[in-house]
C-alpha cells in the first residue's frame, strides 16, 4: 500500500462506526497502540548537512532503513541526532522521498552511486517515479551495457587459454582472435586475400576482352580466358570450404554455428561453384545455372570478419529494423496510393504510359526518390498536380526514419570506439594495478626482512622504516597466519628456486587481481639433516569467477616441523619440501566443503574467514592424511 | 494553360492558408479554455486553527497532525470524489470498495459541494472519535439514509448492505448466496423498525440502537484511532 495512505487509515477506521449497526457480531476489540502518537522533530546529520524532519515522515516506509530501528544504530547520543557518513546531496532525494511519496532521479548523478544510496537506504529503485523511470532505466542499461562490453573484452581476448584445452578449443580461439598465434594471423591474412581475388575474378570475368583471332565481336574474358578463371575459382573455393569445415569442426555449438549468419554467408558463396560441377552441360539448366553464379557476389560479405565498419554498417541494420520496417511501409502505402490517382488522372490520355496501376508504380517510386528519369511522365494537368504532389510527399516520408537510423548508427559506432580505447586503457591500468599489488604483497616480505617481528621495544622500531598503524596491524595479521598455518610467506622468485624436478598435480586457475600460475610441486630436496613435514597448502582460489576450489591433499607421512615456506594468500605461488626418502603421497583433489578429517591433537583453530586460506594441520605422525579445506 | 496553373497555384494556397488560419483560432479558443481551468483549480485554506479547535473535539497538537497529513495527501485542500474512492479501495483490496465509498463520500461531504474539505474532514472524525453516542448514531442514520429525506426505506438499506458485502470481495467463508443481502435488511428492519411501517425514522433508528447492548459497546472501541 502507499505510505501516504497511512495517513488516510484512521479516518478509513473512524469510518467504521457506520457499519455497527449492521453488525450481526460483535466487533473485534481494537489494537493498543503503545507508542505515544505525539509526533517529533528528528535531526539527520549527513556528512555535515543537517535535516530535519517529523518522525512521522519518516515511519511511512516501514521497511527502508529511516524507517525502521535500524536507524537507532546511527544514532549519536552526544548530539542526539542521527548521524550518516553518506552524500549529502544525494540525501535529499531520499528524503523527498519519504516526504512526497515519489523517489526522484537526479539526472545529473551517476547511476551506479545512486543504485548504492539506494541500496544504503534499503530503498526499491522499482519505486522510482515515472517521471524519472524513462531515464533511469536507460541510463541503467547503458551502464550494463558498458560492463558486459567490458568483462566481455576481459574475458574473451586476453586471458591465455588454460592449457588442457583441446585443440579444438584453440582451434576456435584462433578463429575468434586470429592476433593470438602467428598461424592464425596467417590464415587470416591469406582469406582476406583470396576473398579479394575472388571478387576481383568475378567482377573482371565480365568486362570485354579483345576478341579472340579471327573473330569481330568482342568476348568477356571470362570466356576468353576460361581456364583460368575456373582454376582461380577453383583455389577460392578450396581455400573457403577448408575454411568452413575448420571452423564446423572447431565451433563448441555446431548447431548454433551452423545457424549463423556468417557461416550461412559461407555456405551461399561456395555453393554455386559445387552445384556447377554436378550439373550436367545442359543448356536448358545452365540458364538456372547463371543465375546461381550471381551468389558468388556474396562472397564480399565475407569481409565483414575482416572488418569492423561492416559488422557496425549491419548491427545497425539490424538494430534499427523496425524504423526500416516503418519506412518500408509507408512508402509502399505512399506508393500505392499515388500510382492509383496517377493511373486514373492520366487514363484519358491516348499514347499514355501508365497502362496499369502496377506500370505507375514505377513512376511513382521514380518520383517520390526525387531521381526522375523522365521516361514516364504525365501529361494532362491533374496528373502534373498530383506528381508534384507526390514527389514533395515523397521526400518527406523519406527524410522522417532516417535521422533514427543515423542516430542509432552514430550510437553504435561511437560504443565500439569506446570499446576499443577502453581495450586499450585496460590493459595499461591492469598492469599498473598488478605493480601494486605485488607492492603490497611484497612490503609484508621486506617488513619481515627488517626484523620487524622481532623488535621489542621502541628503539628497534627506528630501524623500521615509517610505517603506518595500518600496516602494522595488516603485517601482524598476516604474522599470525604464519603461526597458524605454520608455514611462511615467500615470493615467487625463492619457490621457483626450491622448485626442483618433481611436480605433483599442476594446476593451473585464475585468480581474481594476479593471474599467477599455481604450482604445487613436490620437490625432492635431498636434505638427509632434517626431516621435513611434507606439506602441499595448494588452493587455487579464484573468488570472483566462482569457480570451484580444488584442493589437493597430500598424505603426509612423519615429519619434524622444519622450517616451511609456503604461501596461500593472495593466491602466490607455493613451495613444497617433499623429504626424499619418505616418498610416499598420494594426491586426491577434493573439491570443498570438505570437512577435516583426523586432524591431529594439535590442529591448529581454523582461521578467520579469509576466503581462500588452506588450514593446515600439523601432522607429525606416520601416514597422516592432510586434509585441508578452504573456508 | 500558364494562367490556369497559375491560378490553380493560387487556389491552392488560399485554401492552405484558409486551413491554418482556422487552426490558430482554434488555439485562441483553447487557450481561453485552459485560462478559465487554470483559475478554477485553487487552493483551499481550512479555517483558523482555534476555530477548529473550538468547533471539533481535538485538541490542537491532533489538529496540527491531522492537517499536515491530509495536506500531504491533498496539496489543494480538498478531496474529490475519484480521489476518495481510490484511497479508499486501497484498505479493501479484496473487493470493490467503489460503492460504499460514494455513500461515504456523501456522508462526509455535509455540504454536498462535491469535495470534501479539510473542515468537513474534521467534523466527521470529530463526530466519530470523540462525540457523543446519540451524534455517532445520527452519523450513522445520515450515511444510511441516502437521498437524505430523514426516513430509510428498504432499497436505500439493500444499496447499503450490498455494498457493504461487494467490499467482501467474491471469495468468502461460507460463500455468499444470492439471498444474503436480502436476508440482512430484513434483519435490519426487524430490530429497527418499531412501528412496521417500511422505514426507520431516526429517533426508531436511535431508540433501538440504544437497547442493542452490544451496538452501545462497539461505539466505544473506534475512541483510540487518533
Amino acid at each position: 500500500m502507499a505510505a501516504g495512505v497511512a495517513t488516510w487509515l484512521p479516518f478509513a477506521r473512524a469510518a467504521a462506526v457506520g457499519w455497527l449497526p449492521l453488525a450481526k457480531k460483535n466487533m473485534p476489540k481494537p489494537p493498543v497502540d503503545k507508542k505515544s502518537r505525539n509526533d517529533e522533530i528528528l535531526f539527520v546529520n549527513v556528512s555535515g548537512l543537517r535535516f530535519q524532519t517529523w518522525k512521522n515522515t519518516l515511519d511511512r516506509y516501514p521497511d527502508t532503513l529511516l524507517g525502521s530501528s535500524e536507524k537507532e544504530f546511527f544514532y549519536n547520543e552526544d548530539t542526539q541526532e542521527y548521524f550518516f557518513d553518506r552524500d549529502p546531496e544525494m540525501f535529499r532525494h531520499i528524503l523527498n522521498f519519504y516526504r512526497t511519496g515519489k523517489l526522484h532521479y537526479p539526472r545529473q548523478e551517476c547511476i551506479q552511486a545512486f543504485d548504492e544510496e539506494l541500496a544504503f537506504y534499503g530503498i526499491v529503485p522499482d519505486i522510482i517515479g515515472d517521471c524519472c523511470m524513462e531515464e533511469y532505466r536507460d541510463r541503467k542499461k547503458e551502464n550494463q551495457e558498458r560492463l558486459a562490453e567490458d568483462t566481455e573484452a576481459e574475458m574473451a581476448t586476453d586471458t591465455p587459454l588454460p592449457p588442457e584445452s583441446t585443440s579444438r578449443e584453440r582451434l576456435w580461439r584462433a578463429f575468434e582472435n586470429p592476433h593470438t598465434s602467428t598461424m592464425a594471423l596467417v590464415f587470416y591474412y591469406v582469406t582476406g586475400f583470396f576473398i579479394a581475388v575472388s571478387v576481383i575474378a568475378n567482377v573482371v570475368e565480365t568486362v570485354p576482352c579483345r576478341p579472340l583471332k579471327g573473330s569481330k565481336k568482342d568476348l568477356p574474358c571470362g570466356e576468353k580466358y576460361t581456364l583460368a578463371f575456373f582454376c582461380m575459382d577453383t583455389a577460392c573455393v578450396l581455400i573457403f570450404t577448408f575454411e568452413y569445415l575448420m571452423r564446423l569442426f572447431a565451433a563448441p555449438s555446431r548447431c548454433k554455428f551452423m545457424r549463423s549468419v556468417m557461416s550461412v554467408i559461407d555456405v551461399v558463396a561456395i555453393m554455386p561453384y559445387y552445384i556447377g560441377l554436378v550439373m550436367p552441360e545442359n543448356e536448358d539448366v545452365s540458364g538456372a545455372f547463371v543465375t546461381l553464379r550471381v551468389f558468388r557476389v556474396f562472397r564480399i560479405f565475407k569481409f565483414s570478419r575482416h572488418s569492423q565498419g561492416l559488422r557496425i554498417l549491419g548491427y545497425t541494420l539490424k538494430s534499427c529494423a523496425s524504423e526500416l520496417g516503418f519506412l518500408l511501409f509507408s512508402l509502399t502505402m505512399a506508393i500505392i496510393i499515388f500510382a492509383t490517382v496517377m493511373f486514373y488522372a492520366e487514363k484519358g490520355t491516348k499514347g499514355t504510359n501508365f497502362t496499369s496501376i502496377p506500370a505507375s508504380f514505377w513512376y511513382t517510386i521514380v518520383t517520390m526518390t526525387t531521381l526522375g528519369y523522365g521516361d514516364m511522365v504525365p501529361n494532362t494537368i491533374a496528373g502534373k498536380i498530383f506528381g508534384s504532389i507526390c514527389s514533395l510527399s515523397g521526400v518527406l516520408v523519406i527524410a522522417l526514419p532516417v535521422p533514427v537510423i543515423v542516430s542509432n548508427f552514430s550510437r553504435i559506432y561511437h560504443q565500439n570506439q569506446r570499446a576499443d580505447k577502453m581495450r586499450a586503457q585496460q590493459k595499461v591500468r591492469q598492469a599498473r594495478i598488478r605493480m601494486a599489488k605485488k607492492g603490497t604483497t611484497n612490503a609484508f616480505l621486506q617488513y619481515k626482512e627488517e626484523g620487524g617481528f622481532q623488535f621489542r621495544d621502541n628503539d628497534s622500531a627506528l630501524c623500521l622504516k615509517n610505517r603506518s598503524s595500518f600496516e602494522h596491524q595488516h603485517h601482524h595479521l598476516l604474522h599470525c597466519l604464519e603461526k597458524t598455518t605454520n608455514h611462511e610467506f615467500t615470493d615467487e622468485l625463492t619457490f621457483s628456486e626450491m622448485c626442483m624436478t618433481e611436480s605433483v598435480g599442476y594446476r593451473t586457475s585464475r585468480s581474481t587481481s594476479i593471474s599467477s600460475q599455481q604450482g604445487l610441486s613436490t620437490s625432492c630436496c635431498p636434505r638427509r639433516a632434517k626431516r621435513r613435514a611434507i606439506r602441499l597448502a595448494n588452493s587455487t582460489v579464484s573468488v570472483s569467477r566462482g569457480s570451484v576450489q580444488e584442493l589437493d591433499t597430500l598424505q603426509v607421512h612423519k615429519t619434524s616441523v622444519g622450517h616451511q615456506s609456503r604461501s596461500s594468500l593472495n593466491a602466490r605461488t607455493e613451495d613444497l619440501k617433499l623429504n626424499c626418502e619418505d616418498r610416499d603421497f598420494t594426491a586426491a583433489i577434493i573439491s570443498i566443503p570438505t570437512p577435516p578429517a583426523n586432524t591431529p591433537d594439535e590442529s591448529l583453530p581454523p582461521s578467520p574467514a579469509i576466503p581462500g586460506i588452506l588450514r593446515n594441520s600439523r601432522c607429525s605422525f606416520t601416514h597422516e592424511t592432510v586434509k585441508i579445506s578452504s573456508l | 494553360m500558364l494562367q490556369v496553373c497559375v491560378a490553380t497555384d493560387a487556389v491552392m494556397g488560399l485554401i492552405m492558408g484558409t486551413f491554418s488560419m482556422q487552426g490558430k483560432q482554434d488555439n485562441y479558443r483553447k487557450d481561453r479554455v485552459c485560462d478559465d481551468l487554470e483559475l478554477s483549480v485553487v487552493c483551499h485554506r481550512p479555517e483558523a486553527l482555534d476555530l477548529l479547535e473550538a468547533q471539533s473535539n481535538f485538541n490542537r497538537k491532533e489538529l496540527q497532525v491531522l492537517y499536515r497529513g491530509f495536506k500531504n495527501e491533498c496539496p489543494s485542500g480538498v478531496v474529490n470524489e475519484e480521489t476518495f474512492k481510490q484511497i479508499y479501495s486501497q484498505f479493501f483490496p479484496h473487493g470493490d470498495a467503489s460503492t460504499y465509498a460514494h455513500y461515504l463520500f456523501n456522508a462526509f461531504d455535509s455540504s454536498q459541494s462535491g469535495s470534501i474539505k479539510f473542515e468537513d474532514f474534521v467534523t466527521a472524525l470529530s463526530i466519530l472519535l470523540r462525540g457523543t453516542t446519540t451524534e455517532k448514531l445520527q452519523w450513522t442514520f445520515n450515511l444510511y439514509d441516502i437521498n437524505k429525506d430523514g426516513y430509510i426505506n428498504k432499497e436505500e438499506m439493500t444499496d447499503i448492505v450490498k455494498a457493504i458485502y461487494d467490499m467482501m470481495g467474491r471469495f468468502t467463508y461460507p460463500a455468499l448466496k444470492t439471498d444474503t443481502t436480502k436476508q440482512h435488511v430484513d434483519a435490519f428492519f426487524q430490530k429497527m423498525d418499531k412501528n412496521r411501517d417500511g422505514v426507520v425514522t431516526l429517533d426508531e433508528f436511535i431508540l433501538s440502537c440504544q437497547e442493542d447492548e452490544n451496538i452501545m459497546r462497539s461505539l466505544q472501541l473506534f475512541e483510540n484511532v487518533i
